[in-house]
């Protein structure tokens, strides 16, 4: 692998350090992982190897998913029993990723990281449209009832606790193991897969979907993170300043900016995530 | 509704008339904080132990300052230690980089150590049910670290 620039390993670090940050800030304000922001960048600007990049990745994924974990399971927002179940799905995807991630090409790995990326961005744009929307009960499920999956949550806004009911399990566990496969090819949290898979499969209020989200990457990222470490794909020169950077950009915008809601804002950071998933889709295609 | 845990009575109460004058709140501690806790303990714990090995690497080696060719080497394919027994024997020789894979290492165990811990929580619970997915998710783990050994 090389680093494109003729810069000293100091010069190096402190660039990932700083270009990582931005990733984690930028990652927590949009609601998305710090991973499908950072990737580009390295791969793309600073020629890192897409394979170091993923390994990188995929270890700053598990650090800001447990840090926004931590916070969510404290407040009780994050469905443990739900997590859990759908664990299984996503760890077994995780594995399926990560030794794919093995045998297929770079190429291949650019053309799909680029259509998950324009379907991350695609998504954004729905939610914009169609925030909070009325949701109605879901119907009874005798494997939900027999889990003990459903739950209910404290609603700040409301001050109020809300109950909510859990159906089609196995939907979600199925749509969870394409999520883990995602994760581990990719070195992606894919929370814009579980996150559909929770809230419109399963019927979980939105809230509750994402802090639930937040709580089940970190495992499944710990799955593919084993397999890329005993490969010699988690380099400490790239992974160490990635994940330091991230950690502390994700901090950073979670204490003190508050989410992005302002739409305008929004539809230049979906131009913009459209525009590289393009990029990393031509990478794949022309090599 | 999922089961609550069966609490020990009002452990909050009894502390609060006990500590008077103390004003920090002392909460008790529910498998939520716990986990909670541990999450952020090892997130803290991994992120000091790369911040080190990251101060420690520039600090042995001064020509990392000054030479672009060091760049090169550093991020060749073999140069990182990616076997157990090699990251314990760079942290023994108190080498930066070794420090950095051992606090990448604490990060990727954070999560499957959260799992265990589910786990002695649902067994406390006597939930059978779902201490045996805990189990298989730990089980599917531990398949994981194991194959990428074997590749």
């Amino acid at each position: 692998m090389a680093a494109v620039l003729d810069a000293t390993p100091f010069n190096f670090v402190a660039i990932v350090l700083c270009i990582s940050f931005g990733a984690g800030l930028l990652g927590s304000l949009l609601g998305l992982g710090g991973g499908l922001i950072l990737i580009p960048v390295l791969t793309l600007v600073l020629k890192v190897d897409i394979r170091y990049a993923v390994g990188a990745s995929i270890v700053s994924v598990i650090a800001t998913s447990s840090g926004a974990a931590a916070a969510y399971v404290r407040d009780g927002l994050a469905n443990m029993r739900v997590a859990m179940f759908l664990e299984v799905a996503t760890v077994a995807g995780a594995v399926t990723g990560a030794m794919l991630a093995g045998m297929v090409g770079g190429r291949a790995l650019y053309f799909l990281f680029g259509a998950v990326m324009a379907y991350s961005a695609l998504a954004m744009l729905r939610k914009l449209r169609e925030d909070d929307r009325p949701r109605k009960e879901p119907p009874p499920d005798a494997l939900a009832d027999r889990l003990g999956l459903h739950g209910s949550y404290y609603d700040v806004s409301t001050g109020g606790e809300v109950a909510y009911r859990v159906h089609r399990p196995l939907v979600g566990l199925g749509l969870m193991y394409i999520a883990g496969t995602v994760s581990g090819l990719l070195g992606i949290g894919s929370g814009a897969l579980k996150v559909p898979a929770m809230d419109l499969a399963m019927g979980l209020p939105i809230k509750v979907s994402t802090a639930t989200s937040n709580f089940m990457i970190g495992v499944t990222a710990a799955a593919s993170a084993g397999i890329y470490f005993a490969r010699g794909d988690i380099d400490p020169f790239i992974a160490g300043p990635v994940c330091v950077g991230v950690t502390l950009g994700a901090f950073a915008g979670s204490r003190y900016l508050t989410k992005l809601k302002s739409g305008s804002l929004r539809m230049l950071f979906i131009a913009v995530l459209l525009w590289v998933s393009y990029e990393m889709l031509s990478k794949g295609i022309h090599g | 509704m999922s089961p609550e845990p069966a609490e020990p009575p009002s452990p909050r109460e009894t502390a609060a008339a006990t500590t008077t004058a103390v004003t920090e709140e002392v909460v008790p501690l529910t498998p939520e904080l716990l986990i909670s806790q541990l999450l952020r303990g090892g997130v803290l714990l991994s992120l000091s132990l790369v911040t080190c090995g990251m101060v420690m690497t520039f600090f042995r080696h001064p020509d990392y300052f000054s030479s672009p060719d060091a760049l090169q080497r550093l991020t060749s394919p073999d140069s990182a230690p990616h076997r157990l027994p090699d990251v314990f024997e760079g942290v023994m020789a108190v080498r930066g980089q070794s420090f950095v894979m051992a606090g990448l290492l604490v990060m990727i165990t954070v999560p499957v150590l959260r799992v265990a811990l589910s786990l002695g929580i649902f067994r406390a619970q006597k939930d059978r049910t779902f201490a045996a997915i805990t189990t298989s998710v730990l089980a599917l783990l531990l398949l994981a670290f194991l194959l990428g050994g074997v590749e």
